[in-house]
């Protein structure tokens, strides 16, 4: 039986901040944060929105493509690493409002930058196992670099959503694999606003050696290479990574581009690669195979190979495209200023 | 605190969920038990999700709870269907100088899920529909 994504969306805010206005801030070179990164722009969440109302958008989006009626879901999973509650979850309020309550399995998943692949991973397992028809999985976050911190380039706001099913297949799994380790290479503790890195470390035996761990082991599963794959998307803390990542394991950068939604998005962390697949998906042609693999600290990358079917072309339409949001007219620029305020990264005290 | 009552509205913050009377087929929102024909049939119906501004206001003092989404801006919609429904229109430039450069009567705009408002600071963030530009 074949199981994939029958319904896909990605929601991107409007607000932006330019790399420049962030590095007249903290005095740093804005040529070096372009170039060195390839980070020109990223999204702002508004002031009402969050990981809550983003992952509903990006829902919302899955349901007009896959157009199933919502109650046949039988989970949500939303991964996060900006949960708006402490305690609560925030896939209670998604299924409510997408009208999918009460017979639904929902969870909240955590795991640094790779818990939407997570939540995908679950949503994908249930539907393979026969326990439901249709089920979700949404990765999305506003995520949060300390002032003046490198992080603060890229922490961006965005989500996407899949929904996993056996019928009306736009992109079939053909295969998945998760490598993971105990690696600490960023964390954040209980009650801390911003989260911790340990610098340098995060690179080596972090992001590459799992992405490209989890890259290797499922191209062998798919006896496939570098070039049986139209397109490729890895976790993309900044710009620079995934191309590097991709280069090592020998993939071109034309296989890249279309997924490389960081240089003007940012990094919305357990949105990262899923907007990426999202992205490839609006663009890709029947037949195309598709490989993704996701990062998160701690550290572990799920990796899933997609094949592209036809009804692509009957569904990418029924919502908007992930690029379209990204370069969208309706853009909106944030001083530091306003920017502080939105993001609350000044203390506010509206009952004063 | 007023939880009880953000969780009772669930379905029309959340779903928009109205209903139709099946005698003269008038629409309510939030729904009714009899309606203005005297028919007590109704039937569920979900509003459109797209409309256009019939008229809107520009709130500069807000109570403290909208006060950092100061200014509020409120707009009667007319949905597809011809339903009007009150909602604050998001994703408004930061800096207006002329609202009526910005919102034109008649615009077209899209319904959308976001944060209302938060109950204090350790209260429950409430949830529900505004309207942004299309
Ligand atoms: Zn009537």
């Amino acid at each position: 039986m074949k199981v994939g994504i029958v319904g896909y969306g990605a929601y991107i805010p409007r607000y932006r901040i330019k790399a420049e206005e962030i590095a007249k801030q903290w005095g740093d070179d804005p040529e070096a944060i372009k170039n060195g990164l390839d980070l020109y722009e990223k999204s702002v969440p508004g002031m009402d929105e969050d990981t809550i109302t983003i992952s509903y958008m990006a829902a919302k989006y899955a349901l007009q493509r896959a157009g199933i009626d919502p109650k046949e879901i039988g989970a949500l999973y939303i991964g996060s690493e900006s949960h708006p509650y402490a305690v609560k979850p925030s896939g209670t309020v998604v299924a409510e409002a997408l009208g999918i309550t009460p017979d639904v399995h929902v969870a909240d998943f955590e795991f640094a930058c790779k818990a939407g692949s997570e939540a995908m991973f679950v949503a994908y397992s249930h539907v393979k196992a026969g326990n439901m028809k249709y089920a979700m999985g949404i990765g999305a976050d506003t995520s949060q670099g300390a002032p003046g911190d490198a992080l603060e380039y890229s922490a961006a706001a965005g989500g996407a959503a899949f929904i996993f099913g056996t019928e009306n297949i736009v992109a079939e799994v053909e295969y998945t694999y998760s490598f993971t380790t105990d690696t600490p290479d960023f964390w954040r503790r209980e009650h801390e606003f911003y989260p911790q890195h340990a610098g340098r470390f995060t690179g080596e035996p972090a992001y590459f050696k799992h992405v490209l761990s989890c890259a290797r082991e499922l191209m062998k599963m798919a006896g496939a290479t570098p070039q049986d794959f139209a397109y490729a998307v890895f976790h993309m803390p900044n710009g620079k990574f995934p191309v590097r990542a991709g280069s090592i394991l020998g993939f071109k950068k034309e296989q890249l581009l279309t997924g490389l939604v960081v240089p003007w998005m940012g990094n919305t962390y357990s949105g990262s690669s899923p907007t990426g697949l999202t992205a490839i998906l609006d663009e890709a042609k029947p037949g195309d195979r598709i490989l993704m693999v996701s990062f998160g600290s701690g550290a572990g990358s799920d990796g899933f190979i997609f094949r592209v079917t036809d009804r692509i072309l009957e569904v990418r339409d029924k919502a908007p495209k992930t690029w379209e949001q990204i370069k969208s007219d309706k853009r909106m620029y944030l001083d530091y200023g306003l920017y502080a305020k939105f993001r609350g990264k000044i203390i506010l005290r509206p009952e004063l | 605190m007023l939880t009880p009552r953000v969780y009772t509205e669930i379905p029309q913050r959340y779903r928009l969920e109205a209903n139709k009377c099946k005698a003269c087929g008038k629409v309510f929102f939030p729904p009714r038990l009899v309606c203005t024909c005297g028919s007590q049939d109704f039937e569920p119906y979900r509003l459109p999700t797209r409309g256009k501004i019939v008229t809107y206001t520009v709130v500069r003092t807000p109570g403290f709870v909208f006060k950092l989404q100061k200014p509020i801006v409120l707009a009667i919609v007319e949905l597809e269907d011809g339903t009007r429904i009150m909602a604050q229109v998001t994703d408004l430039p930061p800096v207006v100088e002329d609202y009526s450069e910005i919102i034109k009567i008649g615009a077209e705009v899209e319904l959308v899920f976001r944060k209302i408002f938060s109950e204090q600071e350790a209260g429950i963030h409430v949830y529900g529909y505004k309207c942004r530009l299309i």
